[in-house]
C-alpha cells in the first residue's frame, strides 16, 4: 500500500507540488493577515474566478505544447464576450444561441491562426499578434457603427455565476468538464500523443507520417475557441461586455501555463500542472489585493515570485557538447 | 565578379524591401498630405519613428540571440517615469539625470541577463515576469501621471537643426553609428549572431556564449532606456502606463520581423528593424491623410501586419525538399 502512493507521489510532476505546495502557502500566509481566507465561500469563489483563466489557459497549453504561442487571446477573449452578448441581442434564438455562437466566431479566429502558422509558416508569435490586432479591429468597427446589444443573456448569467448542484459554482463545473476532455485528449488519443510529438521534434514527427499541419491547425482552432467560451463565461459573470475585456489576461494566462511546468518550448507539460498554475496566479493576485498592497508592491511582487518559483524547477540545461 | 556581389547582398534583400516600402509609403504620405512637406511634418514623423525605431533596436539583440525582450516596453515606461523627475533643473543637473536613466536601463538590462543567463529560464516568461517588476517600479516612481522637465533641453532633443533635418533622426543614426556598429563588429556581437544559428556549435567552437547572452539582453535594456529618455521629451511628463509598454513591445517585435531580423535568429540586424518600426508607423499616417474612419484604423493596421508577414510565405514555394519546412 505505502509503495504504491509512494509510486503514485513518484508519477506527479515536480511543477505540480511546487505549485500546489505554493498555493497552500499563499493561503496560509494570507489567512493570519485575514482568517476569511480559509472560508470554503471564499475558496470556491476563486475557483469560480479561476475556472474563466483555466478554460483560456486550456487552449494556450494545447499550443504550447506543439511549440507555438497564441498571443492573439486577449482579444478573441473579447470577440467571445462581445459576440455573444450582441447574438443575445437577436431574440428567443440568439439568447439561446448566444455561447455556441461566440465559440464559433472563436474557432473561426483560430483556423484563421492555425492556417497562417501551419500552411504560411509564418512564426506563431508574429501570426497571433497581427490576427490580435485584426480581431481587435473588428470589434472596433462592430461597436462604433452602431451600439450592439452589450447585456448577457439569462443562460450566460446561469452558467458563470450561478450555483446549481451541490453549491458548486457552475462555472467550475464547466472548467472541470473541460479539464475531463483535456486529459482525455492529451492522455488516451493519438491526437494527443502527435501533439507531444510535434512539439518534440516536428521534423520527427512529419516523418513518422503524423499530420504535422493538421494538428497545428486543430490545436490553434480550439484555442481560438476556449478563448472565446471563456469570453462569453467572462461576460455572463460581469454581466457585460466591453472593449479589452480579454488585456489583462494574456499574462496570467501565459504565467499559469509556464508555471505548472510545460516547456515554452513545446513538448513537456500536463494539464494537471496547468491547473495548479491556474489557481496559484489567481491566489496570488486574489491575495496581494486582499492584504492592501499599492499597485506598484503588487506587481513588483509578482513578478519576484514568479522568477523564484522557476527558479525552483523551470531552469533549463546547461548548453554542453 | 557579379555573383559575389549577389551573394554579399543577398542577405540584406529583406532590409532592400522593407527600406523600398518604407520610402513608397512616405512618398505617398507626403504628396496627400494638406501641408506638403515641410520641416514640421517631417519633424513629427521622425520623432513618432525613432520612439519605436529605438524600442525595435532594443528588442532586435536578444531575438538576433534567438531569445526575445517582452520587458523592453516596460523598461521604457520605467525610464519615461524616472526621467520626468530627474530631467530638471541646471543643465548640469539635466545631464546627470540623462545618466542617471541610461544607468537604469542598464540595470534593468542586466537584471533579464542574468535572470536568462545564470537563472536559466526561457527569455519570453523571465522578461515577462521582469516587465511586472519594472512596472511595479515605475508605479511606485509615479503613481499618477506627471512630472517636471528641463524644456530647453527637451525641446531642443525633439526640434530640428537649422537645415530641416529632425534632431530625433540624427539621435537615430548616431545610435546606430555609435552603439550598434561597435557591437556588431564586437566579439561580442559576432558571438550574438553564432548563438542564434546554433548555440551548441557556438559553444562548442569556444564562443563565450553567456557573456554574448547576458551582454545582449544588457544593451537592450540601454537602448529601450534611450527611448524612455525620448519620449520623456516629447511629453514633458511621465506616466506609469502598461498599456503603452505593452503595445511598444508587440510593436516592436512586428518592427522586427518586418525589418527582416528572422525570429529564431542568427540573421538580421538593428538598421531593419529601424526601418520596420518606420513602416509600421507610416501605415498609421498614411490613414490619417486618407481621412479614412478612424475606427477602421486598428482593423487596417492588423491586415497590413499580417499581409506583409505573410507575404514571407513565398519562399515556401521555391523549396525543393519539405523536410526544410521543419524545424
Amino acid at each position: 500500500m505505502m509503495a504504491r502512493v509512494a509510486a503514485s507521489l513518484r508519477r506527479i510532476d515536480k511543477a505540480v507540488l511546487v505549485a500546489s505546495g505554493c498555493s497552500v502557502a499563499l493561503l496560509a500566509g494570507g489567512a493570519l493577515y485575514e482568517p476569511n481566507l480559509l472560508s470554503a465561500d471564499y475558496l470556491l469563489q476563486q475557483l469560480q474566478v479561476a475556472s474563466f483563466l483555466g478554460v483560456m489557459a486550456t487552449g494556450l497549453l494545447l499550443v504550447v505544447l506543439l511549440g507555438h504561442i497564441d498571443l492573439s487571446l486577449p482579444w478573441v477573449v473579447t470577440i467571445g464576450g462581445m459576440m455573444s452578448t450582441s447574438a443575445a441581442g437577436w431574440g428567443a434564438l440568439g439568447s439561446a444561441l448566444a455561447i455556441p455562437f461566440a465559440v464559433l466566431c472563436g474557432l473561426g479566429i483560430g483556423v484563421v491562426n492555425g492556417v497562417g502558422v501551419a500552411y504560411l509558416r509564418v512564426p506563431s508569435m508574429i501570426f497571433t499578434l497581427g490576427m490580435n490586432a485584426i480581431a481587435q479591429g473588428l470589434m472596433v468597427v462592430h461597436t462604433s457603427g452602431f451600439a450592439p446589444q452589450d447585456h448577457a443573456s439569462p443562460a450566460m448569467h446561469f452558467v458563470a455565476v450561478e450555483r446549481s448542484i451541490l453549491g458548486i459554482p457552475n462555472a467550475l463545473w464547466i472548467w472541470l468538464a473541460v479539464a475531463g476532455l483535456t486529459v482525455t485528449l492529451l492522455t488516451r488519443t493519438a491526437f494527443g500523443r502527435r501533439v507531444y510529438a510535434i512539439g518534440n521534434s516536428e521534423r520527427a514527427a512529419f516523418l513518422s507520417r503524423v499530420n504535422v499541419k493538421g494538428v497545428v491547425l486543430i490545436c490553434f482552432a480550439i484555442s481560438g475557441a476556449c478563448s472565446a467560451f471563456a469570453g462569453a463565461l467572462l461576460a455572463g459573470y460581469s454581466t457585460k461586455a466591453y472593449q479589452a475585456m480579454g488585456d489583462p489576461y494574456l499574462l496570467p494566462a501565459i504565467t499559469a501555463v509556464v508555471l505548472g511546468g510545460t516547456s515554452i518550448l513545446g513538448g513537456r507539460g500536463t494539464y494537471l500542472g496547468t491547473m495548479s498554475g491556474v489557481i496559484v496566479v489567481t491566489l496570488l493576485s486574489s491575495i496581494l489585493s486582499i492584504v492592501q498592497i499599492p499597485e506598484a508592491g503588487r506587481q513588483i511582487i509578482y513578478g519576484v515570485v514568479i522568477i523564484v518559483m522557476l527558479l525552483v524547477y523551470g531552469r533549463g540545461e546547461q548548453v554542453a557538447g | 565578379m557579379r555573383q559575389d556581389w549577389v551573394y554579399r547582398l543577398s542577405p540584406l534583400r529583406k532590409l532592400f524591401v522593407a527600406l523600398a516600402l518604407c520610402l513608397a509609403m512616405f512618398g505617398l504620405f507626403i504628396s496627400q498630405h494638406p501641408a506638403g512637406f515641410s520641416s514640421n511634418v517631417l519633424n513629427t514623423a521622425a520623432n513618432k519613428g525613432a520612439l519605436l525605431g529605438l524600442v525595435a533596436m532594443a528588442q532586435t539583440v536578444p531575438v538576433l540571440t534567438a531569445g526575445l525582450d517582452l520587458s523592453v516596453g516596460m523598461v521604457f515606461v520605467l525610464s519615461n517615469c524616472l526621467a520626468s523627475s530627474l530631467l530638471a533643473g541646471s543643465s548640469s543637473a539635466t545631464a546627470l539625470g540623462v545618466l542617471a536613466v541610461l544607468a537604469t536601463g542598464l540595470c534593468c538590462g542586466a537584471l533579464n541577463g542574468a535572470v536568462v543567463v545564470l537563472g536559466r529560464l526561457q527569455p519570453i516568461i523571465a522578461t515577462l515576469a521582469t516587465g511586472a517588476i519594472y512596472h511595479g517600479l515605475a508605479l511606485w516612481l509615479r503613481p499618477e501621471p506627471g512630472g517636471e522637465v528641463n524644456e530647453d533641453f527637451a525641446d531642443f532633443i525633439t526640434g530640428s537643426f537649422a537645415g530641416g533635418v529632425p534632431f530625433s533622426l540624427v539621435l537615430l543614426a548616431g545610435v546606430l553609428l555609435l552603439v550598434w556598429l561597435p557591437y556588431r563588429l564586437s566579439v561580442a556581437g559576432r558571438a550574438a549572431y553564432a548563438i542564434g544559428s546554433s548555440e551548441q556549435a557556438a559553444h562548442m567552437s569556444g564562443v563565450p556564449v553567456a557573456r554574448a547572452k547576458f551582454l545582449a539582453y544588457v544593451l537592450a535594456g540601454l537602448l529601450a532606456s534611450v527611448a524612455g529618455l525620448l519620449l520623456t521629451c516629447l511629453t514633458y511628463s511621465g506616466e506609469a502606463n502598461a498599456a503603452l509598454g505593452g503595445s511598444y513591445t508587440l510593436n516592436s517585435i512586428a518592427a522586427v520581423v518586418i525589418g527582416g531580423t528572422s525570429l529564431f535568429g542568427g540573421s538580421g540586424g538593428a538598421v531593419g528593424s529601424v526601418v520596420g518600426a518606420f513602416v509600421l508607423r507610416t501605415i498609421g499616417d498614411l490613414l490619417f491623410v486618407f481621412d479614412m474612419d478612424p475606427m477602421w484604423q486598428p482593423l487596417f493596421l492588423g491586415v497590413v501586419l499580417i499581409i506583409s508577414v505573410g507575404l514571407g510565405s513565398f519562399r515556401l514555394l521555391r523549396s525543393k525538399n519539405r523536410l526544410e519546412l521543419y524545424r
